[in-house]
């Protein structure tokens, strides 16, 4: 009877290398989509705030023509979602069946968060002038905290797939199970939730405000397109440096809970004191190739001291490291990206407060542009950092990802499907964006003539 | 007690789900079979619009059986889901491709492309419930056997009973579709339509009766334990009241009393679906029982817990929604907003909130308390101050250089 009580056997898998890419490609689905869900609810209250403030309907005009994308993109979330739900069973059932009663919680009262998340949504999107505008206000802000909650509760059980805890194994069987203290009572959590949330910040801000920093480049800079831009860039300048300063404090928790992980992000073989960190380059044959050399500085990083000993890939059998290149490409894609979007945030910064205007030059209007796509890249190399980096652990040092797969056959096929109905989501998001873009615009005020302090369009 | 409560939830939310998400299923299948011409126009124009705003919420009851499930019983879940896996893969790829036209379909007013994007709808719509119920069927009929991928991946669900209960699960979509349209409309005034959808539901209502009887029979020849389950004890009182309830559903609208059909209708749908957990209990799977599948005692607490804290929450908005709908107060066309009489000149000016040159000094000390605590210092509680500040640094930046950056043409 306990045998069959038991967790599911492992069993043998051919497709293993498929059915980690099928989880790879929801997740770089579904995340970038989640970011607006994060993010974009409170822009669009922000605007709508405004307008009721001021009186003034080109805030309104602009929350309402945002609220639509919140719609279409909040629904597209729901379905990659559901997705990612349906293969933490169908990838991983033995993941599931070992751990679920660990886990399982996160995403239950995940699943809460997201009813109240789309209750209101509805609510918030089908009730424009015909709920009375404060209680329509009102309606919008449960939409900001689940979008939170909903983050919250998800980065738990992946801080706790990084850093298992809350829970004893025995004979296959988990006892002990404390599911709030494994969950919640992570070190790894609040690093890694704050981390992820200023990104949805940052990915929305920059992709929001590139849309209209095109409308820009192109000659169309009425007052609508100047706000539309403005509300977004601040809020991603500001966020853009203090992600830095988070993923510091991440990397930090990572150097304890995780020396493998960091010693893979380094490509550091040797257990070294005083370890350098080196830029760029390619681990190859115990060390990194090509790359430059910075002394000490990743003992300092990581320990704040100048000789610290840093724990290399030596001390684990080549069969528990994960794939270095993989990860320290994708590392330092994020970290380099991260660099350049704050100097752009510092920038935008200084002439807002120095000149007090926004920056003239069409360059500026080209980076942010291109600024929305590089904050995806770094937020989902960052996400590669994160799995890869963990790999072949699901549960580190306790379940590998080979332990963890379905034996069902037709991975490959389901990886197909998968692919070409993503492709065709995909053009059809981007189809129905541009749509609801060139909608006509009727707002009084919205075509006053730029001013000196924001002229001539490149 | 404890290891069945969670069970009580999950039936509970699948008889939501089917009876709330399954109408949503069902509106997509009618805008299939709306027919022709300016009739058929407004048909599929009354059951898009119908579901617009419940349409989200309807379908995390999915996600809410999902996971209190592998929560609850996680091995009963990674074996049905290892091997059901082609049936869940359908149907989640349906559940894609319904998301994704319903989210593309306020962009087209008409023409080709819209005819396209309904088809696919109403594809999405009939194969996901089949799909689901299927699986749902390769329980009843004790193919999923223990284990990761134990049973076939596709006689599982692919078999007499399996596939029965997945046409039911269609017509009972169908029907509690057409019910819900006829009821809306009534609301609406919209004598011709409710006139059309009431037919149409009274006909579904008739096909679904006819269904469940004919399941009754495959039942009877493919899984005799089940069937000799279901006609003893309570669940054969159960399977009565469900009798009834489906009879007088359909004379209740037949007497157009649509909004009593929903509940009526809801309730034989309970009944099936308990009835059927009766005459199965405590098995989950075969050789499976509900307290070998249930998780440790404390994460059962804790789940408990969280699912009665969290419907505390959820059920009044939840009911906020459902009756702002039903008193017509969100969905359908939107009315145009008043006219508003600003030009630029009588804009009122964007006040400062708060006084620039203090903000901007405020900030920065927010940033560098946030840097020291954060990136230099290593306890936790100075973390947490860190976080904080560098949290202050982006609300207080973001008031004192915002207004400014808006009123650049002031
Ligand atoms: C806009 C996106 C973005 C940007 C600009 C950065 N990151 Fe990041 N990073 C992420 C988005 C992200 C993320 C949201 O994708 C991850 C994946 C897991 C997580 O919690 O956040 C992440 C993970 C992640 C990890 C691994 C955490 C783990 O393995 O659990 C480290 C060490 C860093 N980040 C460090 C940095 C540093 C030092 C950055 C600055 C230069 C930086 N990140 C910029
Ligand atoms: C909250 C939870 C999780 C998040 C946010 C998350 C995020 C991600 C992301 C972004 C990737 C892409 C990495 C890549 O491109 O290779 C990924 C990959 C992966 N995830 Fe997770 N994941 C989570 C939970 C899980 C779970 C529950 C499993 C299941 C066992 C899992 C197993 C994997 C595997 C096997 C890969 C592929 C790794 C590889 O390609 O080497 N993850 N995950
Ligand atoms: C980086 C990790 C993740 C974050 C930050 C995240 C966050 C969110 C957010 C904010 C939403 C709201 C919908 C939206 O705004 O588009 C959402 C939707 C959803 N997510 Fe994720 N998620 C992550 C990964 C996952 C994983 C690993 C799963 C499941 C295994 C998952 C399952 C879902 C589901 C089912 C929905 C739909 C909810 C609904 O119906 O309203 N997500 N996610």
């Amino acid at each position: 009877m306990n045998v069959l009580a038991a967790a599911l056997a492992p069993v043998h898998q051919q497709y293993l290398l498929e059915a980690r890419q099928m989880q790879a490609l929801s997740f770089a689905v579904h995340i970038p989509l989640v970011c607006f869900g994060i993010a974009f609810p409170a822009m669009v209250l922000f605007a709508e705030w405004l307008g009721l403030r001021t009186g003034d309907p080109l805030y309104t005009t602009l929350a309402r023509r945002w609220s639509r994308i919140v719609l279409t993109l909040f629904a597209v979330g729901v379905i990659t979602g559901t997705i990612l739900s349906f293969e933490m069973g169908l990838l991983w059932p033995n993941f599931t069946a070992t751990f679920g009663s660990v886990f399982g919680l996160g995403f239950a009262i995940e699943g809460f968060s997201f009813f109240m998340e789309a209750i209101f949504i509805g609510i918030y999107a089908y009730g424009w002038n015909r709920l009375p505008p404060r209680w329509h206000l009102i309606s919008g802000i449960p939409i900001v905290i689940t979008g939170f909650t909903g983050s919250l509760t998800v980065i738990s059980v992946n801080a706790w797939m990084n850093h298992p805890t809350g829970f004893r194994l025995v004979a296959g069987r988990v006892v002990d199970v404390n599911p709030l203290g494994a969950l919640f009572g992570d070190s790894l959590l609040w690093s890694e939730l704050i981390h992820m949330y200023i990104a949805g910040y940052m990915v929305t801000g920059f992709l929001v405000a590139g849309a209209y920093a095109v409308a820009r480049l192109r000659g169309r800079w009425r007052r609508y397109e100047r706000t539309a831009l403005a509300i977004p860039l601040t809020i991603a300048c500001l966020a853009a440096p203090v992600q830095v300063l988070v993923g510091d404090w991440i990397a930090r928790d990572i150097a304890v809970d995780q020396p493998v992980k960091l010693a893979a992000i380094e490509g550091l073989y040797k257990t070294t004191r005083g370890a350098p960190e080196h830029l760029l380059g390619w681990y190859t044959d115990t060390q990194v190739k090509y790359g430059i050399a910075i002394p000490h500085l990743l003992s300092l990083l990581a320990f704040h001291s100048w000789n610290a000993r840093i724990q290399g890939l030596e001390t684990v059998p080549p069969a528990q490291r994960p794939p270095i290149n993989i990860t320290r490409l994708s590392f330092q894609t994020m970290v380099g990206i991260g660099t350049l979007l704050a100097l752009l945030g510092l920038v935008y910064l200084v002439v807002r407060i120095r000149r007090q205007r926004l920056p003239l030059t069409p360059w500026f209007y080209r980076a942010v542009v291109v600024a929305g796509p590089a904050a995806t890249v770094a937020l989902i190399a960052g996400w590669v950092t994160t799995e890869v980096g963990r790999q072949p652990w699901v549960v580190y040092q306790v379940m590998t990802t080979r332990q963890a797969v379905t034996g069902a056959g037709g991975i490959p096929v389901g990886y197909g499907a998968l692919v070409v109905t993503y492709v065709a989501v995909a053009c059809g998001v981007a189809w129905i964006l541009r749509r609801l873009a060139k909608m006509p615009l009727d707002i009084p005020g919205a075509d006053a003539p730029p001013t000196s302090s924001a002229s001539q369009p490149a | 007690m404890l290891d069945a409560l969670p069970l009580v939830f999950i039936l509970a939310g699948v008889v939501l789900y089917v009876v709330l998400g399954g109408a949503d299923f069902g509106a997509g299948i009618w805008q299939m079979l709306s027919g022709p011409g300016r009739q058929g126009e407004r048909i599929r124009e009354h059951a898009h619009h119908s579901m617009g705003p419940v349409w989200e919420a309807n379908h995390v009851w999915l996600i809410f059986v999902i996971t209190v499930s592998w929560t609850a019983y996680p091995t009963f879940l990674g074996s049905l889901a290892s091997t059901l896996a082609a049936a869940f893969f359908i149907a989640g790829l349906g559940i894609i491709l319904r998301g994704a036209t319903y989210a593309m379909r306020p962009g087209l007013s008409g023409g080709r492309r819209l005819i396209l994007l309904e088809g696919a709808f109403a594809l999405a719509s009939l194969v996901t419930p089949f799909a689901l119920g299927a699986a749902a069927g390769a329980i009843a009929a004790e193919r999923v056997p223990v284990g990761n991928a134990a049973g076939n991946l596709f006689s599982s669900w692919l078999n007499p009973t399996s596939i029965v209960i997945g046409l039911l699960a269609v017509g009972f979509s169908v029907y509690l579709a057409a019910v819900y349209l006829a009821g809306d409309a009534a609301r609406r005034g919209e004598a011709d339509l409710e006139e059309a959808f009431r037919r149409r539901a009274l006909v579904a209502g008739v096909v679904a009766g006819g269904l469940s009887l004919a399941g009754l029979i495959v039942v009877h020849a493919d899984v005799p334990s089940l069937y000799t389950g279901l006609v003893h004890g309570s669940a054969l009182a159960v399977m009565i009241v469900s009798a009834l309830a489906g009879v007088a559903t359909l004379a209740l609208v037949y007497g157009r009393r649509f909004e009593i059909a929903r509940g009526s209708a809801a309730l034989a749908v309970a009944a099936v679906i308990s009835g059927w957990a009766l005459a199965r209990y405590p098995m989950l799977l075969p050789g499976l029982t509900v307290q070998q599948a249930a998780a440790p005692h404390d994460a059962l607490v804790a789940l408990v817990v969280a699912v009665i804290a969290g419907g505390i929450l959820l059920f009044p908005a939840l009911g906020l929604l459902f009756s702002l709908t039903l008193r017509g107060h969100l969905g359908g066309p939107e009315p145009t907003p008043p006219p508003e009489p600003a030009t630029g000149a009588d804009r009122p000016p964007l006040r400062d909130l708060l006084a620039p040159a203090l903000g901007a000094r405020l900030a920065v000390a927010l940033l560098v308390v946030g840097v020291g605590m954060l990136n230099a210092a290593n306890a936790p509680w100075a973390h947490a101050i860190g976080v904080v500040s560098l949290f202050g640094f982006v609300i207080v930046g973001f008031a004192a250089i915002l207004p400014r950056a808006l009123a650049a043409d002031g």
